[in-house]
C-alpha cells in the first residue's frame, strides 16, 4: 500500500502555481476526469494520469451571480476541449444564455496573500 | 434482485404538518416533529405506543432518528436516517415499505422538522467542501438551478415569463390553502422585476424560507384497512442519484427524475397520463418545469409551453403543487415530505377549496441538493389498486 503524500487538490493547485491548468486522464476509460481524485470513477481500475489542458473551451451554461456586498460576477460551467467540465468565473461576461457556446480561455491568477490558492478564471478567447 | 417495495403492500394512513411559517420562539426541529407526529397519529387513530419504526432526515440534526426516538420515548425495532437532501423522504417511505414488508416494524413514522426561518443568522446550512467549485463563488444552491435554467433557455427557447407562470400557479394554489405562508396577490411583472439572485432566477423564482415540520404514518395493507381514514396506497417508488456537484451533471436539462419516475411508473403499472395530481419539489421555478418533463407529463423541451398561461394553475391542464408548493406554501429547508402530505390529502378528498375533482392517483416527487438526489412515489386510492 502506498501512502498518499500529495492530495489531488494540492497537486492541482501546484500545477496552477506553475501556470498550468491540469486535469486527470483515465487510460482505462480513455476519458478525462475532473475534479481530481484518487481513483478512476469509470471503473476504478487503472491509476489516473495527470495531463495539461490547453485551457481552451466553451461555455456550457452561465449565470450572473448577484452578491449583497459586491459587484455581480458571471459563473459558468466550461467544457474544456480535452473533455472535462469545470465551474469558473468568466471575466467580462454578462452571464446571459446567449453566451452559451462561446469560446473561452483560462487565465491563471497567482495568489498575493501567503497561503492563498491560485485561481483559474476564464475570459473570451477572441479578447486575447 | 428485487429492491423496490411491492405495489400496494403498504399504505399511508396518517399525515400532518406541524405549525408552519414562523413558529413560536424557542421551538426546536424536534418539537415540530413531535407535534406533527402527534397530529399524524391522531389522523389515523394510532398512538405513540404503536410506533416501532422511526424514519427521519433533517438538516439541523446530526443524528435525527437517535434524537427523535429519545424525544418521543420510543425504543424502535427499526430506524433509518438515509440522507438525500430534500429527496430523503420519498426514499425513507420506500425504505419504510421494505421494512414493513419484511416485518422489521409494524407502524412506521416518517418525520421532518426545521426552524430554518427562525434560526436565520444562527443556523448556517452545512455545505460540502468542494474547493474546485467554491473558487467561482457560486450562490448555492441557487446558482446550480440557474445554470440549469439558462441551459434550458438556450436549448428550448424557454423564457423567464414561462418560469414566472410557474410561480404564479403556485401562488394561485396557495391562495386556496389557508395555511400557506404567502397568499398575497402576485403578477408576472412582480416575478420578472424581483431582485435577481443568480440569473436567470430572481427572488420570486426561489422557494420560501419558513419553519415547519411534517409527519407521515405507514402500515401494512391488512392494518391499513382498519384505521380511521381511507388508506392511500404506495403503488410505486423509484430513486436515482446522478451527481453531487452541478459540474458532474451530464445534461443540466435532464434530471434523474426520468429514471426514478420510470421505476415508480413501472412498479405502479401506470403512465404519466394516468396521474390525476402531481406534487413535485419546487425549490425553484425551473425545478417544477424540469420535473414535469422528466416525469413524462410533457416532452423534453416543452415544459415552458406546458406551464404557460395557467397550465398548472387551478383549472389548468394538470393540477401541480396544489398546496402552493415550496414557492408559496412553505419551505422549511427541505420540502420532500410535504409533497407526500398534500398528495395523500388530495387522494382522500380533504383539500377543501383546492381539492382536485378526480384524484385517484398522485405522484409525489422529491429532489435533493442541486438536482442531485431524485426520489419518486406514486400513490393511489383503493380505486387505483
Amino acid at each position: 500500500m502506498t501512502r498518499i503524500e500529495i492530495s489531488p487538490l494540492q497537486r492541482w493547485q501546484d500545477y496552477l502555481r506553475e501556470g498550468v491548468l491540469a486535469y486527470q486522464y483515465s487510460p482505462d476509460a480513455d476519458r478525462a476526469v475532473f475534479y481530481p481524485r484518487v481513483l478512476c470513477p469509470f471503473g476504478g481500475k487503472a491509476p489516473l494520469e495527470w495531463r495539461v489542458s490547453s485551457g481552451r473551451g466553451s461555455i456550457y451554461s452561465i449565470s450572473l451571480v448577484h452578491n449583497p456586498k459586491a459587484d455581480p460576477h458571471a459563473v459558468a460551467l466550461i467544457d474544456l476541449d480535452e473533455g472535462f467540465r469545470m465551474m469558473a468565473i468568466v471575466e467580462g461576461a454578462a452571464g446571459t444564455p446567449d453566451e452559451i457556446g462561446r469560446r473561452v480561455v483560462v487565465r491563471i491568477g497567482q495568489p498575493t496573500a501567503e497561503g492563498a490558492a491560485p485561481t483559474a478564471t476564464f475570459r473570451w478567447e477572441n479578447a486575447e | 434482485m428485487r429492491q423496490l417495495p411491492q405495489r400496494g403492500s403498504v399504505a399511508i394512513v396518517g399525515v400532518a404538518e406541524s405549525d408552519l411559517g414562523v413558529v413560536a420562539p424557542g421551538l426546536t426541529p424536534l418539537d415540530l416533529m413531535g407535534q406533527a407526529i402527534q397530529r399524524a397519529l391522531d389522523d389515523c387513530g394510532l398512538s405513540l405506543s404503536d410506533v416501532d419504526g422511526v424514519f427521519s432526515a433533517a438538516s439541523q440534526l446530526r443524528m435525527p432518528t437517535i434524537s427523535l426516538c429519545e424525544y418521543l420515548g420510543v425504543k424502535p425495532t427499526y430506524t433509518d436516517s438515509s440522507y438525500l437532501g430534500g429527496a430523503s423522504f420519498q426514499s425513507l417511505a420506500a425504505h419504510a415499505a421494505l421494512a414493513l414488508e419484511a416485518g422489521l416494524c409494524n407502524v412506521a413514522v416518517i418525520a421532518y422538522g426545521s426552524t430554518q426561518r427562525s434560526a436565520r443568522g444562527t443556523f448556517v446550512p452545512q455545505r460540502d467542501q468542494n474547493e474546485y467549485d467554491s473558487a467561482a463563488r457560486p450562490r448555492l444552491p441557487v446558482t446550480g438551478y440557474a445554470l440549469a435554467a439558462a441551459r434550458h433557455m438556450h436549448l428550448y427557447k424557454t423564457t423567464r415569463e414561462d418560469l414566472a407562470d410557474i410561480a404564479l400557479a403556485a401562488r394561485s394554489w396557495a391562495q386556496l390553502n389557508p395555511v400557506a405562508f404567502d397568499r398575497r396577490p402576485l403578477t408576472r411583472e412582480d416575478v420578472l422585476n424581483a431582485p435577481m439572485i443568480s440569473s436567470p432566477l430572481g427572488a420570486k423564482d426561489c422557494c420560501l424560507v419558513t419553519d415547519g415540520g411534517a409527519a407521515v404514518v405507514m402500515v401494512r395493507a391488512d392494518r391499513a384497512r382498519e384505521l380511521a381514514k381511507p388508506p392511500v396506497w404506495l403503488l410505486g417508488a423509484g430513486e436515482a442519484q446522478e451527481h453531487h456537484s452541478i459540474t458532474q451533471m451530464a445534461d443540466l436539462t435532464s434530471t434523474g427524475a426520468a429514471r426514478s419516475g420510470a421505476q415508480a411508473y413501472a412498479v405502479a403499472r401506470l403512465n404519466p397520463n394516468d396521474i390525476d395530481v402531481a406534487q413535485v419539489y419546487d425549490a425553484f421555478t425551473i425545478t417544477t418545469l424540469l420535473f414535469l418533463e422528466d416525469l413524462g407529463f410533457c416532452p423534453k423541451g416543452e415544459g415552458g409551453r406546458f406551464v404557460q398561461d395557467g397550465g398548472i394553475a387551478p383549472g389548468g391542464r394538470l393540477p401541480v403543487n396544489t398546496s402552493g408548493g415550496g414557492l408559496s406554501y412553505c419551505h422549511p429547508g427541505m420540502f420532500g415530505l410535504f409533497t407526500m402530505v398534500e398528495a395523500t390529502r388530495q387522494l382522500r378528498g380533504e383539500c377543501g377549496d383546492r381539492q382536485v375533482a378526480k384524484a385517484d392517483t398522485a405522484i409525489a416527487h422529491g429532489n435533493g441538493g442541486v438536482l442531485a438526489g431524485q426520489s419518486t412515489l406514486i400513490l393511489g386510492t383503493s380505486a387505483a389498486l
